[in-house]
């Protein structure tokens, strides 16, 4: 006797902290959930195919491909998008290290790297440069800010301070995963010249 | 993405259902890493994909001094990476887990799911072909354990029948092989797939310098991830020696069938055989306690 196929579920999921209870279909990713559905635009499609990166996100803070699970995979489960980074208008200190350190060019890898950096940090909080490069491998700059990324996460594992009183620093389009004018904007190299030799 | 139902099984008695009903039609859904990729790619056209994630047990490493290891079919790529006991016990499947695809892919892949994947680069197969590993395998009318070697019969297909289901990997260790390396030869430190893939797992009597067990296996080689038996002759029962090895090494270059595709010709992969079967066996020899 044929099992009748379920095509449309009911799922519930926490994504950064709130939750939401939508219908969804077998085939719509956590993806094009967090896309369409929810508004969260900051978590990007790439490749779509689980071979670019953007699309990290923490799954019950693993660090997983958004394309390559189902929407009701995550029933019952918690997702942080990069939305869920910031507090407020506080920056965490991984994206306030990639906009000081320039690790935010065109922006598109940066919630990915962020997230997947963040992962790394919560299991390994000392880790080794090449440490850092193996995690964050699935992750693809097409801009080429890989030297200023590993620098930026580095700085977070070393704790180092940021210089107080600088808020906001430019665009944090990248770092928060939308567009934003910063407050006190100013040129990075001309608050930090020497940011680059630390 | 063409539409599929989906039904999340809590029990294994209910997939084997659920798999005798829909035979070819269903897809079984674990860590979605090649599944999803296939069915977007329109290979792969299931009606409905079983999520066998809820079945309790199919994650577990277990491991007895007597028995050996067993490894569920749901333990991640990323657990086999980084577990301690692994790392300490079976060196060579920690390497091959973390070689595999990104972090994000090891978070979600499944030793079962690699496997049945059946690349013939995949990475999980030649460590556990050298140690002689068994598939369990559960179905409607039986269950059945079979040698991994036998597991593979093509590139992309193994000997499983419509409505069976891998359940765990079984490496017993009567021949005690106390070490095994993987190599993997590839254009990219990471997110690529092997040129050439080298696992060789060896117990030697340190006193006579006599290898008495050896293992030899190559992903990405041939058809099927396949072991080296005429290279492991040459070695089993002899005396270790940087000659020996040279010459097991070229034997397996001579014992593979290697295509030319867009990472390699038949030619380099053959050569790269050679070399980095060579180069397992000393790091093998290498770290025997």
């Amino acid at each position: 006797m044929r099992e009748k196929v379920l095509r449309s579920h009911l799922i519930q999921v926490t994504v950064n902290g709130e939750i939401y209870e939508v219908s969804v279909k077998s085939k719509k990713t956590l993806l094009d959930l967090l896309r369409e559905d929810l508004d969260l635009t900051g978590t990007k499609k790439g490749c779509g195919n689980g071979e670019c990166g953007t699309c990290t996100v923490l799954l019950n803070g693993q660090p997983v491909n958004a394309c390559l699970v189902l929407a009701v995979e995550v029933d019952g489960k918690e997702i942080l998008t990069i939305e869920g980074l910031a507090d407020g208008s506080m920056l965490h200190p991984l994206q306030e290290a990639f906009v000081l350190y320039g690790a935010v060019q065109c922006g598109y890898c940066s919630p990915g790297m962020i997230l997947t950096a963040k992962a790394l940090l919560d299991e390994n909080p000392q880790p080794s440069e090449g440490e850092v490069k193996k995690a964050i491998a699935g992750n693809l700059c097409r801009c080429g800010s890989y030297n200023k990324i590993v620098k930026a996460i580095l700085s977070v594992a070393a704790k180092k301070r940021l210089p107080s009183g600088y808020g906001l620093i430019g665009s944090t389009m990248g770092a928060s995963g939308r567009v934003s004018t910063g407050k006190n904007s100013r040129s990075c190299s001309s608050v930090f010249p020497n940011l680059d030799s630390e | 993405m063409k539409d599929f139902g989906y039904q999340k099984v809590l029990t294994l008695k209910d997939a084997v259902y659920l798999l005798d009903q829909y035979q070819e039609r269903a897809g079984i859904l674990a860590g979605g890493t090649d599944l999803l990729v296939k069915i977007r790619g329109h290979i792969l056209n299931p009606d409905l994909l079983i999520d066998i994630k809820g079945i309790t047990g199919l994650d577990e490493i277990r491991y007895d001094p007597a028995a050996g290891l067993s490894l569920g079919t749901l333990v991640s790529i990323r657990a086999l990476e980084t577990s301690t006991l692994i790392k300490e016990k079976y060196r060579g499947i920690s390497l091959a887990a973390g070689s595999l695809g990104s972090l994000q892919a090891r978070t979600r892949a499944t030793l079962g799911g690699n496997l049945c994947n059946a690349s013939p680069a995949a990475d999980m197969a030649p460590c556990l072909l050298t140690l002689g590993a068994r598939v369990k395998i559960v179905g409607k009318k039986e269950d059945r354990l079979v040698p991994l070697e036998e597991f593979f019969i093509g590139p992309g297909k193994t000997l499983l029948r419509p409505g069976e289901i891998v359940t765990a990997i079984e490496v017993s260790n009567p021949l005690a092989l106390t070490t095994c390396v993987y190599i993997k030869h590839s254009i990219r430190k990471a997110m690529d797939l092997a040129i050439v893939g080298v696992a060789a797992a060896l117990s030697v009597d340190s006193a006579k310098g006599k290898c008495e067990e050896v293992g030899i296996a190559l992903g990405a080689a041939g058809p099927i991830p396949l072991r080296a038996k005429k290279a492991e002759s040459r070695l089993r029962g002899q005396k270790l020696s940087k000659i020996s090895i040279a010459e097991a090494s070229r034997i397996a270059s001579e014992e593979v069938q290697p295509i030319s595709d867009v990472r390699a010709s038949a030619n380099y992969r053959r050569e790269m055989v050679r070399v980095i079967t060579e180069r397992a066996l000393h790091q093998a020899w290498g770290a025997l306690p």
